[in-house]
């Protein structure tokens, strides 16, 4: 085994066991804070699939925005951080389809993809600028509907937050 | 590097010690920066600090360390210990992942990737998350404050020193921070801060914008490391000394210590993307690889000094007043300065 086959088993023990943390733990902050390893883990994932800019936009967005955001939802309702789970089955038959349906989506891309497992640094020189390139000649469209989805949440969270100060009398 | 590469042929020994070189500068440097901030503090306030330990106290941060290291390490009864103890951790981590990509000479920096400058804006993410770790662990009031504030702070903070180094991007055409210095080697007047080596009119245009640039990512990159002006989350008239308030020995020294190694990676930040980092002020003379790592530790260790003078001398902000400078006044100023900065380059 080389260095780089011993650090990618590294990355994705890591992203597995925080993983289960998160589904399996009973305290909901550390299932929480179990999700900053799990973001971590395939953000390195990430850097070996020669994806060096997915993998720091990762960090930067989901450990920087949602689990930072995720964390204070949990803090400011500390007073139930202990929630029973429910353990009873419910709906059987529409959670198998939607089961099946993601499982076979993702195994089907699993197969049909050509992994890149052998990381070589020389090609991953210009990602960056190639990404650039693409978000505003081929996939404008999307790029930026994308970006009018996210003014349209901007503007309603500051909507919902906003107090009208009511006049006195 | 190829010294350390032939003595030992494994590579992976070669990388493990390459890695802990920034770890014996950081140690190296906190050292000198306690001693400087107390003799400062105490000079400002017309004191005279360390006196007895060695000449003019100069031993004292020694003395200081080995204190640390011999205290109890206490963990509150209540606390929860696993995060409790990791929380450290993962501050230090964050702190330290930055030293990866900061070019302290043109042969020495520890990953030179392309894409340097988003890195160092990512981990430090990674320092808001163990904040909040130990804020939420210690099981105490006044450390969920000062996490949460500090959480809060530090990311309304950086979207301001996102956004300047996204200027200087637009400027030097690379997030490589290798790149970015080359670009403004040979001489003061290249320094991206006087609009970098372009034509002297295209300069002229730049400047003012580059200044502004400049002294905004400074005051977001002070408040980034939560320093007087914009020390509320350890206030201590409010917080005692917040997240890390139930903190003692080892642990503690940790924070303390990624505090500082922190004010050491904002200031290499600004320096490399706005004074030239190592490239020497004078062009070609005294430049080089040795005299890069002198000039690059040299800048940064006055805007260590400035940052200082600046915590001792101005009084603290008031939560709301904190969050107007960030999101009222720096940011639209800084887009103020994007625009300008982009439609001086299309001419």
């Amino acid at each position: 085994m080389d260095l780089y086959t011993i650090i990618f088993y590294i990355f994705a023990l890591i992203t597995l066991g925080a993983a289960c943390i998160v589904v399996f733990s009973r305290n909901i902050v550390r299932a929480a804070f179990a999700l900053l390893f799990a973001f971590f883990g395939v953000a390195g994932i990430y850097v070996f699939l020669l994806a060096d800019f997915i993998a720091i936009t990762q960090l930067l967005i989901y450990v920087g925005g949602i689990l930072v955001l995720i964390l204070f939802g949990v803090m400011l309702t500390s007073h139930q951080i202990h929630v029973d789970a429910k353990t009873g089955t419910v709906q059987t038959l529409p959670a198998v389809m939607i089961v099946a349906a993601l499982a076979g989506t993702l195994i089907g891309i699993f197969w049909s993809t050509n992994w890149n497992v052998n990381p070589q640094l020389e090609i991953m020189d210009k990602t960056a600028p190639q990404i650039g390139e693409l978000l505003l000649t081929k996939y404008l469209l999307p790029f930026e509907i994308a970006s009018v989805v996210l003014l349209v949440a901007l503007i309603g969270a500051a909507m919902i937050a906003r107090r009208e100060k009511k006049p006195k009398d | 590097m190829e010294i350390i590469q032939k003595l030992f042929a494994n590579e992976l020994i070669v990388s493990i010690l390459l890695s802990l070189l920034p770890l014996v500068f950081i140690i190296a440097y906190a050292l000198v920066v306690l001693y400087t901030e107390m003799k400062v503090a105490a000079h400002i306030q017309d004191r005279v600090a360390y006196m007895r330990t060695g000449w003019h106290g100069l031993l004292q941060p020694i003395a200081d360390m080995l204190k640390l290291l011999q205290k109890e390490d206490i963990i509150p009864d209540k606390a929860d210990k696993l995060l409790f103890r990791l929380a450290p951790i993962i501050a230090f981590v964050g702190t330290y992942a930055a030293y990866a990509v900061l070019p302290f000479s043109s042969i020495y920096i520890g990953s030179n990737i392309n894409l340097g400058a988003f890195f160092l804006v990512a981990v430090g993410s990674l320092v808001v998350v163990g904040i909040l770790m130990a804020g939420w662990a210690s099981n105490n009031k006044w450390s969920l404050f000062g996490g949460v504030r500090s959480a809060a702070q530090m990311i309304s903070y950086e979207i301001p020193t996102a956004i300047a180094i996204i200027i200087v991007v637009m400027i030097t055409g690379s997030l490589n921070l290798q790149d970015v210095t080359k670009f403004q080697d040979g001489g003061i007047g290249n320094w991206v801060v006087f609009g970098g080596p372009s034509p002297w009119l295209q300069k002229l245009m730049l400047m003012p914008f580059t200044i502004i640039t400049f002294f905004i990512l400074f005051v977001s990159s002070i408040a980034e490391v939560n320093r007087t002006p914009f020390d509320l989350p350890e206030a201590e008239s409010e917080l005692v000394q917040g997240f890390n308030t139930e903190y003692s020995g080892m642990r503690f020294a940790m924070f303390y210590l990624s505090e500082y190694a922190n004010l050491f990676t904002v200031s290499a930040v600004g320096i490399a993307l706005f004074l030239g980092g190592w490239s020497s002020p004078f062009g070609t003379f005294m430049s080089g690889p040795v005299w890069g790592i002198f000039w690059f530790v040299a800048k940064a260790y006055i805007f260590v000094l400035v940052q200082i003078w600046v915590r001792w001398t101005l009084p603290r902000l008031r939560v709301d007043q904190l969050m107007y400078v960030s999101w009222k006044v720096l940011t639209p100023w800084l887009f103020v300065c994007l625009l300008s900065v982009g439609l001086i380059l299309v001419l």
